[in-house]
């Protein structure tokens, strides 16, 4: 029997983690490093999970967020990722027509994006770290590297129940929109009511969570027809969708993703 | 009623049911209590907000339990046939709570629920709510092999009853 050549490394090494913070809950699952590593390539993850929380929760009085709406912060005494995350708002904003926004009531609210922008940093932070296969989980939008990996994509008609599976082996984000499990928490940025529409879930895969989260936010408010053309458009992007009536439709390249979709 | 004389099909079963349990966001366990049988209390709190105060702290106990036990299944990989066990009745604090399970090589198959409070029709609905919702869950996560759920935005509160909750808590 040949010696495992490198000491201390052993792709048998796997840890799961659970972590509530945001107002939600965060799943990790990684493997592939020596144990010491990745534990606390882990603890690292799991600090700057809260670290954003203590920075953008527009719940936290004491927030930079808060702070800086209440024009008790200027914007340059804030944390340079407070100017990234704006800086991604402006370009998800633009990128989507206006169907994402970061503006409630006027005011710069984040929150839409800055899961998404989270998890796909702590993800990268495991990946530099020397972990060979991340499964992030946040709140039901999910960051891959490595793999492989089986993503089922819940039925929003029947919570205990998939409605298709996603195959990856490489990096790969997973975000599903809708109203099925919080309420309806996305508005129509161009009426501030929610969004009159014929889906009941959207889900986008495409490479980062940035910008599958914000996008499939985009698609759920779009509705329809819209979300299918401008999904089907989107370079590097692929779609899949439950409608109101348990229909289900996909772009055309969302195939290659599909390990199961129900018939 | 125990069918369970030898230690390694009481391991089969605590393992088992474990995984069960696990699946199913647990509830209130006497800490004496021998078979780790669970009724989804977390779950149901939504439609009993008396009981929601007290969830996280009967769940964490019980979520730990849990994970001891299912390292008692690792001797029963290798099994070929197909087993039905049926776990003692549970006094929770909804009331008796019985399950029987089937293993198909080794692996979860089947769960009946055979007996849930049924005294009053608060605990009646809450069972009828969250034992055969759970079930699913935990047949649909099996027999998909996958390793996480993207759904629609869920809060802390609705990770409970989650199907990714259940992958996490079956180790998969």
């Amino acid at each position: 029997m040949p010696h495992a050549p490198r000491s201390g490394t052993t792709e048998d090494t796997r840890l799961r983690h659970v972590e509530h913070t945001m107002g939600t809950v965060f799943s990790f699952d990684v493997r592939g490093a020596g144990a010491a590593s990745l534990r606390a390539a882990l603890d690292a993850a799991v600090c700057w999970l809260h670290r954003v929380d203590e920075v953008f929760s527009t719940f936290l009085p004491d927030s930079q967020i808060s702070r800086l709406a209440r024009g008790e912060l200027a914007l340059s005494r804030c944390d340079p990722d407070v100017w990234e995350v704006m800086r991604l708002c402006e370009d998800t904003e633009r990128r989507t027509g206006g169907w994402f926004s970061a503006r409630y009531d006027g005011e710069f609210d984040p929150t839409g994006l800055v899961k998404g922008w989270a998890v796909e940093r702590a993800a990268r932070m495991l990946v530099s770290a020397g972990v060979e296969a991340v499964c992030i989980n946040g709140g039901g939008d999910i960051q891959l590297h490595g793999g492989p990996w089986r993503i089922g994509i819940s039925d929003p008609h029947d919570s205990g129940s998939l409605v298709a599976v996603v195959a990856a082996d490489g990096e790969l984000a997973v975000a599903t929109s809708g109203p099925a499990e919080r309420g309806c928490h996305i508005l129509d940025p161009h009426t501030g009511e929610p969004p009159v529409t014929d889906l009941a879930s959207v889900t986008v895969v495409c490479p980062g969570l940035t910008d599958a989260d914000a996008w499939a936010t985009a698609a759920y408010a779009m509705g329809g027809e819209r979300a299918r053309v401008w999904l089907e458009e989107l370079p590097g992007a692929e779609g899949f969708a439950v409608t109101t009536d348990g229909g289900t439709w996909h772009t055309s390249g969302f195939g290659r993703y599909a390990s199961g979709v129900r018939a | 009623m125990n069918p369970f004389r030898t230690n390694p099909m009481r391991r089969v079963l605590l393992g088992t049911v474990a995984t069960v349990s696990g699946v199913t966001a647990l509830l209130a366990l006497k800490p004496h209590t021998q078979t780790a049988v669970a009724l989804p209390q977390t779950a149901a709190s939504p439609t009993t907000p008396s009981a929601g105060a007290s969830s996280p702290a009967s769940a964490s106990p019980s979520a730990s339990s849990s994970t001891k036990s299912t390292k008692g299944t690792k001797g029963t990989k290798g099994t070929t046939t197909t087993k039905t066990v049926t776990g003692d009745t549970i006094q929770t604090r909804y009331g008796p709570v019985q399950v029987q399970i089937t293993l198909k090589a080794g692996k979860l198959s089947a769960v009946n629920v055979l007996q849930v409070p049924q005294d009053n029709p608060r605990d009646a609905e809450i069972a009828q709510y969250s034992v055969p919702v759970l079930t699913q869950e935990a047949l649909a996560a099996q027999s998909a092999s996958i390793n996480s759920v993207s759904g629609a935005t869920y809060t802390s509160q609705g990770y409970i009853s989650s199907l990714q909750s259940a992958l996490d808590k079956s180790g998969n």
